[in-house]
Order: C-alpha cells, then structure tokens, then sequence
C-alpha cells in the first residue's frame, strides 16, 4: 500500500528544496516508481540534469547522478551512454534547461535517438533564478521579464522532439501521478531516445504572476487542459482550444539506436 | 627489433599519443586547424573498442568527454581557439568535479575567426585564466612532432594522477607539419591509470581528501553511486555553501597542483650554462630561438634558449634564477604579449624583460630574434 | 471501516493543501502549514494525497 520511495532516495536529503506546491516532487515520485518497475539497478543508472529546480532532481536518488551546467544535461548524458552502453541513462530538467540553452543539445541526442529517457519538466518558467520567461511560457502571459505580457511565441516540445528525432515522445502532467510512472517506464523499456514531457507547475514564479490564486487552483488546470490524445481524436479544433495532448504521441521502433549504429563501426573496424 | 618510424603529421602524432596513452573516448568537432586529431581518431579509436563522436558543436563535446570520463573511460577533445573559448565553462566544471580529461588546442590566428589556417600561441593565457572561478591549469606546449605524441601521454597521465583537466597546446605550424615519429614500444612511455578507490562503495566520498590531496575517482557504472555537480561542494560530493568547506576544497584544488610542480615541470634548456641573454621561447617559436642561440653564438653573444615543455604552472623558479643569471630576458612569442608578463612578474627587476611577437600570421623568425637581443645587450 | 491508517511525516509537508484539495472522501484538512487526518475513517485508499503529495510527507498504510 504505502510506497517505499525512501529506499530510492539518499538518506537525510528530505524535505527537498522545492517550494510548496511545486510539481516536481510528484515528478520525482513517478521517476522512483518507473525505475522500480523497470527494476533498474541504480549502481548501473545514470541520472544526468543541467542546472535549474528540476535539475536539482538527481541529488536526491541513490545513484550515479550527475548535475551538470545549465542546459547540458542531453550532451553530458551522450557521453555517458556512448562510453557504457549497458548503463541506464535518465536526463532530466526544465523546460528553459532544455529547450532555451539547452536546445540544441536536445534535438541532436533526439536526432541521434541515443537510448535514453529525457523527463522534461515544463513548468512554463525560469523557477530558480525567480521567474523569468522560458521557450514555453504561454504567450501574453507574465513572467519577471515579461512584465507587459510575454511577445514570444513559444515551442511545442513534443513535436520538436518528434521533428528532431525523438523515436518515443510522450507528454502528462503532474496532476495525472500514474500516468507520470506509466509513460517513465515505457520510456526506459523504449530503445532510443525517450523524451517525456510533464507539464508542472511552478506555484511561486509562474502561477503567482498568471492569477492563479493557489496551487489547488494550478493543478486543476492541469486535469482540465490535458486531454488524452484518443479522446481528442473525437474532438473539434474549438474543443481542443487551449488544451494540449497526453499520453504516447509518437513511437517509432524501427529506427535505428545510436550505440548500436556506433558498435557496427566498431565491428567494422576491428573487422577490415 | 626496430622501431615502428613514420612520417607523421603533429594533428596525427597527437591521435597515436593518445592511443598509446588508452584514451577510449574522444568527443569533437571540426575546427581547422585541430580536425586532423579528430579524423585520425575516427579510425583508430573503434579499432581498440573506444568510442569516437562528433557533437553538435564545441560546448556539447566537452561535456561528452566529461561524460565519458565519469565511466572509466580516458576521454579527450580537440579544438583550436574559438572550440576553447567556447568549452571554458565545462572546462571550469572538470577543474571543480574534478573529472580527468584531455583538451587540445591547436592554435590559430585570433581573435575570433582570426586566421584559421595561420599560427598563433595567442591562448596561452586562456589556458590558465580562460573560464571564470579560481582553479589550478596544467598546459603542455609541445615544438615537435614527437613531442606532441609523447607531450599527448603525459597530459593524460596528468589529467589521471590529478584528476583534472589537462590542455596541450600547439599552434598550427607544429600541428600541420610533418616530421618522422619513433612510436615507443607498448610499456616503453610510462602509462598512469586511474586509481581505484580504496574504499567500498558504501563509505566512498567522491571528494575525501583525508587521505591525499587527490581522493580517487570511482567509475559510474561500476559498484559506486555518488554524486557529481559543478556546485562547491563537500567531501561526499552534495552542495554546500558551507564558507569553511568552500575554502578548503577551493585551495585543495589549487594545491594538487601547486604542491606537486616538481612532477608536472618540465623544461629545456639550450646553452643556457654561461648565457647572458635568455630567449624564452615554446612551441614552433622555439625553433627559431635555437637557431637564432647558434648563429648569435656565431657572433660572440653568449645566448640561451629556455623552453617551457609545461607552460602552467608557470616555470616561476627555473625562469627566476636565469633572470638572475642573464642580462636579458626575450620573449619570444606569437602574440602581442602575455607568457612576457609572467616572466616579468618573476624576474622583479633582476634583468630586462623585453619581448618580442608577432601576430601577422607568420612564424616569428630567427633574424627578429636576433635583433631583439642586439637591441637589448 | 477502511482499515487505512495515514501517515503525515509532518517535517516534509510545506502546507501545499494539494491532498486535502484532492481527497475524494474530504479526509484531510490543513492545520495553517501542516495537514491532518480528522476523518480517517472515510478513506477509501484510492492514494490520490499519496500520489499527488510533492514532498513526501503523506503516506497511506493498510491496516
């Protein structure tokens, strides 16, 4: 019944430094569960994140983690994977770690579909450094540094995975817990790269600025914006108006995984 | 049995170095005049069962290598200039996390773009003060095609026993001449490997200095997690802002190297015996200031080459002493000045420092030299 | 009588109120900064506070 996420997490790293409300501990408890599931030895997995509060991730879980510079997590973690193939390989951040500075890193382990599992968390905002605009936050909206109202237009991240490369895209929300582990877990299972998106909140930063009252209030939008890619099938353009997607939104298995393509030339080279 | 010879290229001569030394990883990306080491690394590397990969640009191979390295695996990049400028940032996060790894810079003509295809020895600065933080640099300037290759095996062998970053830096010239190359035997060039924790898994500290300046570095991979993080940090590797522990493992940094510079110095001297003026010159300059010590010798002038092999940590004993010795100091530099400041800085006034550059894009020549050193005497 | 006992590891929880919000069954309530279990009885163990508490501090056990 009650789930032993303390087995997974180093001792005396709780409570964690996440503000009140903010989703990425839920994140963090659909990681743990996925890598049960999945049974990962954490000596043999390799959690990588760049710089930003969901990239303060991986210093809580008892395993080979690695925080690195702000949006290098994918090319740290192509490194890791390169060199040992056989170790697991989870990256995760922010949705400004990833795709802002972090961006062209992103699409090209997506373009390799190196195996590995990216959660990106996207909480619309620059969270640790106070609250500034990100690649995703919606526009119009505000943030510290968009007091007018943001003038960006912003990325889909999934479909920018997918246009990359990405051979396994997903995308759920914090307020949708088991669907979190379920989509994870697929991820790791999957052979390529795995670039699962939640879309979080950041009560502090971002839903402060953007009226909404409280957390309560943030998650909820998420249950009502979320809606499942099956039922959307069924649904009209004004239906889907202002809503996003969930669930698997694209899966490739025939294309080819980077560490394989790469031991064929090793083959090739011990061979000729 | 006679030795395997070659006519190699110093790109080429680097690669083989690096293969002597065991280096499993290398992540690049092309940049003239350094994309040779990458070519010839795309070959070798697979052959030993390493891995070869090219970024997607100079910043992305850098935390490859990083990466890389955490996993066992002796990594290296090569770049020239702006690849270094562009890498500082993950160059100060090995010097923190302390993770080894092997860069190499084949200078060009700078600034920015600069002259691609010209030489210059304009980043000897940035080898030391390039990325922001106080932290410890070891350089290796090598002059020669042989040189690079066993210039390539000691950086690793440094960057392993220290466990930090270690860059090699050669301009173009050496980097695109062709010389003949005596391969060492297998086991004929020391080769360091990573020393294992002495600890097991459950009491290692990734950052425990109780027992030497230099805690080993446990594979990721293998029976240890820990973590790594560009924060400072405390003994088990987690953040701290802790001023007292902060201090401590800031200078521990510093200390690793400066402590030991007995081990990571190395020099030549050219008929520096009974010299009266000193030419300070590394890397293809050197050659110039040989030849222009033999033909100054010619003319009665007693002349002396002193040749950084390590550029950082600087030289500060040997150089103090010839300036002692000498009247004059030249530096010989392709620059419009720097390893000149540091000689300076050194001599305190114990002889004439003057300096002598160029940044037209051409190799500094002997007869510049010569003149310089007539004006000075 | 649902036979679950809940666990509040009151040093984690930061009074987001998300389980008190979410509890089908209106269990928990918030105590300013900390939440409570006045009506244990009522929990049906669906999990949702456990699920959906970001710091770890609520935890459903069977009884």
């Amino acid at each position: 019944m009650a789930y032993d996420y303390e087995k997974s997490i180093r001792p005396g790293k709780l409570p964690h430094i996440w503000c009140p409300g903010c989703g990425h501990g839920i994140v963090m408890k659909g990681l743990i569960r996925a890598m049960d599931t999945c049974e990962l030895d954490r000596k043999n997995t390799a959690i990588v994140s760049g710089i930003g509060c969901a990239s303060r991730l991986p210093g809580y879980l008892d395993a080979c983690t690695l925080h690195t510079a702000h949006g290098r997590a994918a090319a740290f973690a192509t490194g890791v994977k390169m060199a040992k193939p056989e170790m697991n390989v989870i990256c995760c951040g922010g949705d400004g770690d990833g795709t802002a500075i972090g961006g062209n890193h992103f699409i090209h382990a997506c373009r390799r579909n190196i195996d590995m599992t990216y959660v990106l968390m996207n909480n619309y905002i620059y969270g640790m450094t106070g609250g500034q605009f990100s690649p995703c936050t919606p526009t119009g909206h505000n943030a510290s540094t968009t007091p007018y109202g943001n003038p960006d237009p912003i990325f889909d991240i999934s479909k920018l995975a997918i246009g990359s490369g990405a051979t396994f895209v997903a995308r759920t929300t914090a307020a949708h817990p088991r669907e979190i582990d379920k989509l994870i877990t697929q991820g790791i299972q999957h052979k390529g790269m795995a670039v699962i998106e939640v879309i979080d909140d950041c009560p502090t930063t971002y839903g402060r600025r953007n009226k909404f009252r409280s957390v309560v209030d943030m998650m909820k939008r998420l249950k009502t914006e979320a809606v499942p890619v099956k039922a959307a099938a069924k649904m009209t353009a004004e239906q889907l108006e202002g809503k996003f997607l969930t669930g698997i939104l694209f899966q490739d298995t025939e294309k080819p995984e980077y560490c394989d393509q790469y031991a064929e030339v090793i083959k090739k080279a011990q061979g000729a | 049995m006679a030795k395997k010879v070659a006519l190699l290229q110093g790109n080429e001569a680097c690669a083989q170095g690096a293969v002597y030394a065991g280096a499993k990883f290398f992540g690049g990306y092309p940049i003239t005049p350094s994309t040779e080491v990458a070519e010839v690394l795309s070959v070798e590397l697979p052959k030993v069962g390493g891995k070869f990969i090219q970024m997607e640009d100079e910043i992305a191979a850098m935390a490859s290598v990083i990466g890389a390295s955490l996993t066992g695996a002796k990594s290296i990049t090569a770049t020239s200039g702006p690849g270094v400028s562009l890498k500082q940032e993950l160059i100060g996060y090995a010097c923190i996390a302390e993770v080894p790894c092997v860069i190499i810079n084949v200078m060009r003509g700078g600034p920015s773009t600069g002259m691609p295809t010209g030489p210059g020895q304009s980043d000897v600065m940035q080898a030391m003060w390039g990325t922001h933080g106080d932290h410890a640099a070891i350089a290796l300037v090598p002059d020669s095609c042989q040189e690079i290759f066993t210039e390539t095996v000691r950086a690793f062998n440094l960057a392993e026993k220290y466990r930090m970053p270690v860059q090699v830096l050669f301009d173009e010239i050496v980097g695109h001449m062709r010389e003949r190359i005596e391969f060492p035997e297998p086991g004929e060039l020391e080769v360091i490997d990573r020393e294992a924790p002495s600890v097991g898994p459950d009491d290692y500290k990734p950052y425990d200095s109780t027992k030497g300046q230099i805690p080993p570095l446990a594979d990721f991979g293998s029976e240890y997690k820990y973590h790594v993080t560009g924060l400072n940090k405390a003994d088990d590797g987690f953040p701290t802002t802790k001023a007292s522990l902060v201090d401590a493992e800031e200078r521990r940094q510093i200390d690793k190297v400066m402590d030991n510079i007995a081990d990571i110095e190395s020099n030549e001297e050219y008929m520096t015996e009974d010299a009266e003026v000193i030419i300070w010159a590394f890397g293809s300059t050197s050659r110039s200031a040989r030849y222009a010590v033999n033909e100054l010798r010619k003319e009665g002038i007693k002349a002396g080459m002193f040749r950084p092999i390590t550029l950082w940590p600087f030289p500060a004993k040997r150089t103090a002493e010839l300036a002692d010795q000498a009247k004059a100091i030249v530096v010989a530099e392709m620059n419009l000045g720097q390893m000149v400041y540091e000689v300076e800085r050194v001599a305190q006034g114990n002889c004439v420092v003057v300096h002598e550059g160029r940044v037209d894009g051409d190799p500094i020549n002997p007869g510049q030299i010569m003149d310089k050193v007539k004006e000075v005497l | 009588m649902s036979g679950a006992r809940l666990e509040v590891i009151e040093r984690n929880c930061k009074g987001c109120s998300i389980c008190v919000e979410f509890c089908p069954k209106n269990v928990l309530e918030m105590d300013v900064f900390l939440v409570t279990v006045p009506r244990p009885e009522d929990c049906i163990k669906c999990m949702q506070c456990e699920l959906l508490c970001p710091d770890f501090a609520i935890k459903v056990h069977d009884e």
